[in-house]
């Protein structure tokens, strides 16, 4: 049990730095890699559940793969969205993205 | 005798409701064909009139009456329709001649007003609510009238409403009349509440007051009528509502023949006359109205004395020939105050018509700056003469059998009001006098080009002065002591007046002392000088001039007070319901404004705000296990 709790307890700190990341960094490309370490925080936790859960099995690897390639999806959806967003504004500071706003 | 026009009688407002309905319809465009048709459809209202009252005069045609279910509320029915009687055919015929000749007159004297169309326009309207007044059959059709009649009055006074004063006059007149109309408003209020069966009807009226007295109290009956005349006396000028009246010299001079001969202000006589039933019943209202009719000729007449605007001269001799009718009907005479009122709307349309000419000549209302008008304006001159003498009650002109037969009344009834009487004709005939010989005769006092200009009015306007000098001249013998036609006509037999000797002698010496007084002073022979009394009393001179003084006692007391109430009420407004409006207002947009904070369109803001919400949610879930 003590191997899941380590696990568990990186998993949370990535996940916490990744939120603190998302949540303050005014640069964009820096939200979005922070976003990919909170993904990776959740596939921590995936893996240590499927090895020292309760029910050990392989659908928790399955399932991070699956996450990994979704996250991969994402990034380039990601990039390609700030590329453009990069085009029209010149910026990439999402503080200056505010046109929910209006 | 069959009715054969009375069935008809509808017509006669309807035909210049209808001028007034095509003429509103047309709007400007009929400026110079307007007049002409107001003047047609009065003068087909007085063709239908004038063969009711052939046919009413020439037999013992019954009262016509005709009328319609209006409307039902609950188990309450409301009739409307006219009725026909010898009273309202004359009446009819008095305000349709009338209205006929202003309007004719107004073609001339309007002519060039860009606005001509709208006020031949609203003299329809205004003869057509009259006319209504007089038809209808019931108190609530003749208060709807009464109230146009009002409405009519403020629109045409304010007729000018570029002048500053014009439009003070229309208000002040609708407010003072408005004074008036609630008293009436009320009685006709308490006649619904306690008439048997809730009729309104004037034959219902004429049953339960004159027939079976007793049925209502004396002391509400008393009631009833001073609140009818209080009705009464705010449209017919009586003391302490005249006010209006002079003021409503600033309206056109047609409309002010219009006003004091025919339509306004014969409205609160002929209502007393229709009503008189329940005046008869209660002594203590009789008494009101014969003191006030006293009290207000006589006041009326030395106020009109010292007035130098022409119009207003005329204006208070109105307002003391009013209160000689009110006079008349309070000594019990409704034959005498109706006498007198078709008497006095000849000739007292004539002196505004006239004076209208004159105002037309010499373009000022001040007789101080007139003079000398007889020579360029013979008809006028003439015309004029012959309404002054009329109104001065000089025999044998129609005014002096009607206020003769109004004096016998009085000195039948209460000799101390014939001496009233007497004395406001004296000076009746003094002020007259005067404001004849200042226009008319003597050298001209103002400005020599003026007087150059001045010349005779176009036969449009000289045409209605010679037809009313004649009426003025012969209507009087309708009604003399020796040959009394109308009184049993108008009153249904029985009632005669007596031909009083005293009466007449004391009337025609005080008229002749009054014009032979008046001669002396203004006639220019310098016996006795103009100020003899204004240099010896002065204060005396200025009370009258500033007729005594009512108006500014009611600016003091009503005008004054009432607009700070008015101030303070808008100050409440603007303060406490005003602010507790926008403290609400300003409450929610302050909460806005600070939502607004929230909404920034930072998504992280958002992010944060919602994982903080998530955070203390887990702490509350995870925290209860605890308490």
């Amino acid at each position: 049990m003590s191997m899941l709790a380590s696990y568990l307890t990186l998993a949370a700190v990535l996940f916490c730095i990744g939120l603190y990341g998302v949540l303050t960094k005014r640069n964009a490309v820096v939200v979005l890699l922070s976003i990919e370490l909170m993904l990776n925080a959740v596939n921590l936790n995936l893996i240590a559940f499927s090895r020292y859960g309760i029910a050990p099995s392989l659908k928790g690897q399955v399932f991070a793969l699956f996450s990994m390639t979704v996250a991969a999806a994402e990034a380039a959806v990601g990039i390609a969205v700030l590329i453009a967003l990069y085009r029209n504004r010149a910026t990439v500071n999402v503080d200056e993205f505010d046109e929910l706003r209006r | 005798m069959a009715t054969v026009f009375s069935q008809y009688a509808w017509l006669v407002p309807a035909f210049p409701l209808a001028a007034f309905a095509v003429l509103t319809a047309m709007g400007r465009q009929q400026n110079r064909t307007g007049g002409w048709i107001a003047t047609i459809a009065s003068l087909a209202s007085f063709v239908v009139a004038l063969l009711i009252l052939i046919e009413r005069m020439s037999g013992n045609a019954d009262d016509y009456n005709g009328s319609f279910d209006w409307l039902r509320v609950g188990g309450t029915q409301l009739t409307a329709g006219y009725e026909v009687t010898n009273l309202t055919s004359l009446m009819m015929a008095i305000v349709t001649f009338v209205s006929l000749l202003v309007n004719l007159y107004s073609i001339g004297y309007m002519k060039g007003d860009d606005r001509a169309a709208v006020f031949f326009a609203y003299v329809s309207l205004f003869v057509s609510s009259m006319l209504g007044l007089t038809l209808s059959d019931n108190l609530l059709i003749m208060y709807v009238c009464w109230e146009l009649v009002g409405v009519c009055s403020f629109l045409l006074i304010g007729f000018w409403f570029q002048k500053p004063e014009a439009r003070a006059a229309a208000k002040k007149a609708f407010i003072v009349t408005r004074i008036g109309d609630l008293g009436l408003l009320i009685a006709i209020l308490l006649l619904f509440w306690y008439m048997p069966g809730h009729a309104l009807d004037f034959s219902s009226l004429h049953n339960v007051f004159g027939t079976q007295s007793g049925l209502i109290s004396t002391s509400l009956t008393t009631l009833i009528a001073l609140l009818i005349f209080l009705g009464a006396a705010g449209k017919s000028g009586q003391f302490p509502l005249h006010v209006w009246l002079p003021d409503a010299m600033e309206g056109p001079t047609p409309i002010s023949a219009l006003i004091h001969a025919a339509t306004m202000v014969a409205a609160g006589v002929f209502l007393v006359v229709r009503t008189f039933d329940i005046f008869a019943a209660a002594p203590a209202a009789m008494d009101t109205v014969a003191i006030v009719g006293a009290f207000t000729a006589i006041f009326a007449a030395t106020i009109g004395l010292a007035q130098n605007d022409i119009k207003r001269v005329l204006a208070f001799s109105t307002v003391s020939q009013l209160g000689y009718m009110m006079l008349a009907l309070g000594v019990g005479s409704t034959t005498a105050a109706m006498f007198h009122l078709f008497t006095h709307a000849f000739f007292k349309a004539l002196l505004f018509l006239a004076a209208g000419s004159v105002i037309h000549a010499v373009h000022t209302q001040d007789i101080r700056e007139m003079g000398g008008l007889g020579r360029r304006m013979k008809t006028t001159a003439w015309t004029f003469g012959i309404g002054a003498l009329a109104l001065s009650g000089i025999p044998p002109l129609s005014g002096f059998w009607s206020k003769d037969a109004i004096l016998g009344a009085a000195l039948d009834d209460r000799p101390w009001l014939f001496v009233v009487g007497a004395v406001a004709a004296f000076f009746t005939a003094l002020y007259m006098a005067r404001l004849f010989l200042l226009v008319f005769a003597g050298k001209p006092r103002g400005s020599a080009e003026a007087y150059a200009h001045a010349k005779e009015s176009p036969a449009v306007m000289t045409v209605p002065l010679v037809v009313l000098a004649v009426l003025a001249v012969a209507a009087g013998f309708v009604m003399t002591p020796f040959q009394d036609w109308l009184g049993p006509w108008l009153s249904g037999g029985g009632e005669k007046e007596d031909a009083n000797g005293v009466a007449i002698v004391v009337s025609i010496v005080v008229s002749l002392l009054g014009i032979g007084l008046g001669w002396l002073i203004y006639g220019g022979r310098g016996a006795v000088r103009p100020d003899v009394v204004s240099s010896r009393l002065p204060w005396l001179a200025r009370l009258l001039e500033r007729k005594y003084y009512v108006d500014e006692l009611y600016d003091l007391l009503f005008v004054k007070s009432l607009g700070r109430l008015g101030q303070g009420l808008r100050f409440f407004d603007e303060v406490v319901v005003d602010g507790a409006v926008r403290l609400a207002g300003s409450a929610v947009s302050a909460l806005g404004r600070a939502n607004t904070r929230l909404q920034n369109g930072q998504v992280q803001t958002y992010g944060l705000v919602a994982i903080i919400a998530a955070v203390i949610l887990v702490l509350a879930i995870a925290g209860r296990r605890f308490w």
